[in-house]
């Protein structure tokens, strides 16, 4: 079974994958270390970013962390502007 | 020491609030707060702070006002383009109170300098452009245990904290590692709205006061992330990452976040002016939107798209490379040499902005 996700995409990842809010589609049962290699195996460019967080529902999970239909994900790399 | 009655009644305001008070100006009185970087974020925030009356501002400052700062670095007219940002901001900082006392670093921010300077002061706001800073403020506070205010900007967007206060966690436990320099885009390079300074600088202020005056709950253990396109604003929870090694010393910030200083072919816009157009390919690895704004006639191939059109770039003669600034151009020279082997490449030295 495939679960559609909601992404929120901040900073950089807003170019790479074309959107502020993009919807992503999962195996159920899978975690944010998942996610994390999806995002990455789609989109190469997510290796070069070491440091992106993914936050569900508004705090960092640990990467182990089964994510729902429900869950609000937010992508967010560093920003150096000043 | 009490306050004369020129200062209660330019403080009258903010002494007005039952929670703040002479107590909180007191404490304000008594505080000091340094502030690296007098652009964008330090505008909003020197100029807060000045005129809420914290006794001792110091500012880390060593660039002069250019014309592409005006948009958003609000304590500069046009008149003081190419003059000295740390004077100009003195001067305007003791205009609005002459009470306080300001101190000035015109140099670097760097990791000779870093732990003496901050050590004399409470609380640190980081106002930088570039992750090697950031990275090096983080570790200076951690070393020195100063706790500090965190704020960053981009495009629409921005990022707030309060880091190393009370235990909480820091950059690094945000921000492990810096991103690749091509993934790590500044103001120069992805642009800026110029709100997004005042808004972020703004929050940066009011989270020092509260610091300062133990007023409220801080952005400690949260980062506050602004999405001013949908006018959002989130606050996600941080935590201390435990798998860190300890922050023992500072360090090379530059080399660092992979900040390459190699020397690359490169070529003055004068020397370049000197070439024949016909024997000569000019490429602008910029985006469109930037190409349509201004060009210099070259072919437009965007460092994000360059790997879809190697054939549209010659093997043969010479091949002049620019973007805006010269940054990109490098990383595209790089990747062209590297990976698909060119050996014909030069580099316009400081893109559009050297014309």
């Amino acid at each position: 079974m495939a679960m559609k996700i909601k992404v929120l995409c901040f900073g950089i990842t807003r170019d790479i994958l074309g959107g502020f809010e993009k919807e992503i589609e999962l195996p159920e049962g899978a975690s944010v270390a998942f996610l994390k290699q999806r995002l990455t195996d789609e989109y190469p460019q997510f290796q070069k970013l070491n440091s992106l967080r993914i936050a569900v529902n508004e705090e960092y999970g640990n990467e182990e962390l089964v994510i729902t239909e429900q869950d609000e994900i937010v992508l967010i790399p560093p920003v150096s502007g000043g | 020491m009490s306050f004369s009655k020129r200062e209660l009644l330019r403080y009258d305001r903010q002494i007005k609030i039952p929670e703040f008070g002479l107590k909180g100006q007191k404490k304000l009185r008594e505080s000091s707060v340094l502030i690296i970087g007098c652009g964008g974020l330090g505008s909003p925030v020197s100029m807060y702070l000045a005129a809420a009356g914290v006794g001792k501002i110091g500012l880390v400052e060593n660039d002069v006002v250019d014309e592409s700062n005006l948009q958003r670095q609000i304590l500069y007219t046009e008149e003081n383009v190419g003059k000295s940002k740390i004077d100009l901001t003195e001067k305007r900082l003791k205009s609005l109170n002459g009470n306080i006392i300001i101190e000035k670093f015109s140099r670097r921010f760097d990791s000779s300098n870093a732990l003496e300077i901050v050590e004399n002061y409470d609380l640190v706001i980081d106002g930088s452009d570039n992750f090697p800073t950031r990275y090096l403020v983080n570790d200076a506070c951690v070393l020195k245990n100063k706790p500090f205010v965190s704020g960053a900007i981009y495009r629409f967007e921005g990022q707030v904290s309060v880091f190393n206060y009370q235990g909480g966690p820091t950059y690094r436990d945000l921000f492990a590692s810096p991103p690749s320099e091509e993934m790590a885009p500044n103001c120069a390079t992805a642009g800026v709205l110029g709100m997004m300074a005042g808004i972020v600088g703004s929050l940066q202020a009011t989270e020092a006061i509260k610091v300062l005056t133990g007023l409220g709950e801080t952005l400690s253990g949260k980062l506050l992330l602004i999405d001013a396109l949908g006018m959002n604003f989130r606050k996600v929870k941080i935590f201390k990452n435990t798998d860190l090694a300890p922050v023992t010393e500072l360090i090379d910030y530059e080399a660092f976040c992979g900040i390459d200083h190699s020397v690359l072919e490169s070529i003055s816009f004068e020397k370049f002016k000197e070439l024949n157009p016909e024997k000569v390919q000019l490429v602008d690895v910029r985006e469109a939107n930037e190409y349509e704004l201004d060009n210099l006639g070259g072919e437009l191939i965007p460092l994000s798209e360059i790997e879809e059109h190697i054939p549209r770039i010659r093997r043969d003669g010479t091949v002049v490379i620019h973007c805006q600034s010269g940054m990109r151009s490098r990383q595209a020279i790089r990747l062209l040499k590297e990976k698909y082997g060119f050996d014909n490449l030069l580099n316009l030295e400081g893109g559009m902005n050297a014309v």
